[in-house]
Parts: C-alpha cells; structure tokens; sequence
C-alpha cells in the first residue's frame, strides 16, 4: 500500500521533471513545476512528515509557482529559445555529464549506510518535535532566517524601483 | 513501509534533471525552475535521512531550505526581469558580461 503511494509519487515526480526540462513553452514548464512540487509534498506525506508537506504546498505550490507565472507574464516569452544554438555541441556534452553524476550518487547509495533497517524506533514527534527544535536548539538560525527574508524583500524593491 | 533508500535514489534522480535542466536550457526562467528542483531533491534526502535516524531536525533543516529557497527566488526573478528591461531579450548565452 505504502509501496504503491511511493511508486505514484514517483513517478508523477520524474515524469513532470522530465516535463519541465522538455517542453519549450516556460508556462508549460511552470505548471510542470507545480505537479512536481505537490508530488513531492505528497512524498513527505508518505514519509509521516506532515510538517514539510504543509509547508511544500503553502511555499513553494502556493507562493513560489505563482512568482513564476506572473514572472513569465511580464516578461513576454515564447521567443527566446528558437533559432540556431550557437552552444549546441556544448549541450549534447550535458547528458553524459549528467549521467556520470547519477552513476556517482548510485555509487554513494550503495556504499552509505543506508543498508538494513534504521535505529531503533521511537516514534518522532511529527510537529510537535520539529517547532520545539525550532525554537530552541535552533533559534538563531530561525531568527537570522527572517532577517535573510527582510533582506531579500529589500533587495527586490530596490531592484524592482530601478529606472530602466 | 518504504525504504529510506528508495527516497534517497528519487532524489539522486530528481536532482540529476535539475542539473540536466540546468545546462541543456537556454531560459533563465526554466534554468531557475530547475534549481528549485534541485532544492526539492535535496529536501527529500534530508526529510528520509531524518526519518530514518528518528529525528526531527532534517524537517528543521528543510524548514531552512526552503526559507532560502523563497528569498532566492524573489531576488531571482527580480534580477531577470530588470535583465530583460534592459536588453528586451532573454537568453543566459547571452549574458556573457558582469557589467556594460
């Protein structure tokens, strides 16, 4: 059962990945992306990880896909990948590349220790223990976190407001 | 229940495509959609590592990706769009020069 929520996932995870590599149309992309970026909630789901799942569809599903598409309405596209590829050689040369690193993760897969079942099991908290981590072994870092968003709000005004 | 390890293998694979995506696309609004995937994929690994280890601090940690993940596409997304007010075009082969 659980076998067979995994497999789903995954292959709706792969498979809009693969969706947003190849087609041309960046809205096509987007909305890839947004397939992806629910399935691989509903991984955390099945992995009893109810916090990162709520917070993937709110985050990224929710705000980050709606940043994409209106940054692909301003911007007018559809025409900027036609026409020659001056760098075509250079893109063929990727797959290998990228086939030699897949082959080097399946390498560390097999030698890390993730033979065998885990420690012994008590039941984590879900979040319950992650908001107490939160706000105590980790505080600064939650607190140097939203000190990084006020920033990054700055910077985009300041770079939004700028006279073309 | 589902092996940690099949988790671990998905977000190999999940995050090859993003590298994929990443060198063989030409927009800079895909290229940056791959690397959110990329990010998804690391987030995976350290949500089934957590998992396995019975801890909670790889769903902490994923709390803290994704609070970068978030600025960055903010900031991101901004620079492209006063990239293409600048040269009404938009092609990372061409944005060869740190500054004109």
């Amino acid at each position: 059962m659980q076998l067979g929520a995994f497999v789903i996932l995954a292959v709706l995870v792969v498979g809009s990945a693969a969706g947003l590599i190849l087609k041309r149309n960046p809205i096509h992309g987007a909305l890839f992306l947004v397939v992806n970026l629910a399935s691989v909630a509903g991984l955390y789901l099945t992995l009893r990880a109810e916090f990162p799942a709520t917070a993937q569809a709110i985050v990224y599903a929710g705000a980050i896909a709606v940043l994409f598409v209106f940054a692909i309405m301003v911007l007018i596209p559809g025409k900027e990948e036609t026409g020659p590829d001056p760098l075509r050689g250079q893109r063929w040369l990727a797959v290998p590349v990228v086939g030699v690193f897949l082959l080097l993760s399946g390498l560390i897969l097999r030698s890390a220790a993730l033979k065998g079942p885990g420690p012994a099991a008590h039941v984590p908290g879900g979040i319950e223990a992650v908001g107490r981590l939160l706000f105590t072994d980790y505080l600064f870092p939650f607190e140097v976190t939203s000190f990084l968003l006020l920033a990054a709000i700055v910077g985009v005004l300041t770079l939004a407001k700028r006279k073309a | 229940m589902v092996p940690e390890s099949y988790y671990v293998a998905l977000s190999a694979v999940l995050f090859s495509m993003g590298v994929l995506g990443v060198l063989v696309r030409r927009n800079p609004l895909v290229i940056f959609m791959s690397i959110e995937m990329m990010l998804n994929a690391a987030n995976v690994a350290l949500v089934a590592f957590g998992q396995r280890y019975n801890t909670a601090e790889g769903q902490v940690l994923v709390f803290f990706v994704m609070c970068v993940a978030a600025a960055e596409v903010a900031v991101g997304l901004a620079i492209i769009v006063v990239i293409f007010r600048l040269r009404r075009r938009l092609s990372v082969d061409e944005l060869s020069l740190m500054r004109w």
